[in-house]
């Protein structure tokens, strides 16, 4: 098993936002504390819509390094957000799973909630070249 | 341009178009204007997404060009509105080199009565060197309506 904690945490960005990984029911589950430097509307208030992508991303890459036991960041090939509704100031979690693991590419699925798992922030789909071992 | 707009331009400047997050990734507003925007984002420890290439995280891009798109979109209202991505859809096509700016530049493709489309791209040095491209979908809360 791979420690994707450590891994996460050796990701300057990752760290930064103050993103951090745990395991719930075999899959690898994401929480961001809020912070005020997430902000993108200042009204609602509102975490900027790149947090949730930046968060979704990283669900989608912390599966793929869970589910394959590598070591190497996958690289994304492209990725779409929907957002579903207003992401206010609380702490936010997201998951991924795969869809399918091809040779090269990996297709995953992510979500991103608040306070209730059943109403959705954001969801995510995008597709990961695994890194080759160069 | 119009005086309204010119208000607007201005409020956009001072309000949504500096978030808080923007500015915490250390990006730059260089311009926005008749539905086209440009951000500067200098390179920075802090965004790196791979420390064995020094690449910044995509999620990094994703935030500038959602910002860029619906700054693109809100220069190009003639009214003001609020305004809430819907969809947004990267690709990447590069990743990026340590040590450069990045530049994200932003076009708005059209302003519906409820949806507006915008499209955006980053790269590094040159435009031929195109790190990302997105186009996003985005709600139109027109305040007029309302009262």
């Amino acid at each position: 098993m791979i420690d994707v904690a450590a891994i996460l945490g050796s990701v300057p960005y990752c760290a930064w936002l103050g993103v951090s990984a745990r395991i719930e029911d075999g899959a690898v589950v994401l929480d961001l504390p809020f912070d005020a430097k997430l902000v993108g509307n200042p009204i609602l208030p509102a975490l900027h819509g790149g947090v949730t992508g930046s968060l979704l991303e990283t669900a989608a890459i912390a599966q793929i390094l869970w589910e394959t036991g590598g070591k190497t960041i996958p690289r994304s090939v492209d990725i779409t957000i929907d957002y579903l509704r207003s992401a206010g100031p609380l702490t936010t979690h997201a998951r991924a799973h795969i869809v399918r693991q091809g040779r090269r590419v990996i297709s995953a699925r992510a979500e991103m909630w608040q306070d209730d798992p059943a109403r959705p922030v954001a969801s995510f789909r995008g597709h990961f070249l695994l890194a080759s071992s160069e | 341009m119009s005086e309204q707009n010119d208000f607007w331009r201005e409020a956009m400047r001072q309000g949504m178009g500096q978030t808080a997050f923007l500015r915490a990734l250390g990006g730059e507003l260089l311009e926005f204007a008749k539905g086209r925007g440009r951000i500067r984002l200098p390179y920075a420890p802090h965004l790196v997404g791979d420390p064995r290439s020094g690449a910044v995280h995509g999620g990094v891009l994703t935030a500038l060009l959602d910002q860029a798109c619906g700054m693109a979109i809100g220069s190009a209202l003639r009214a003001p509105a609020g305004m809430a991505t819907l969809d947004l859809r990267v690709d990447h096509m590069k990743a990026s080199a340590p040590d450069i700016d990045i530049i994200v530049e932003s076009e708005c493709i059209k302003i519906g009565r409820e949806v507006a489309f915008a499209r955006a791209h980053a790269f590094q040095s040159s435009p031929d060197n195109r790190l990302a491209m997105a186009t996003g979908a985005f709600m139109l809360m027109r305040l007029e309506a309302r009262a």
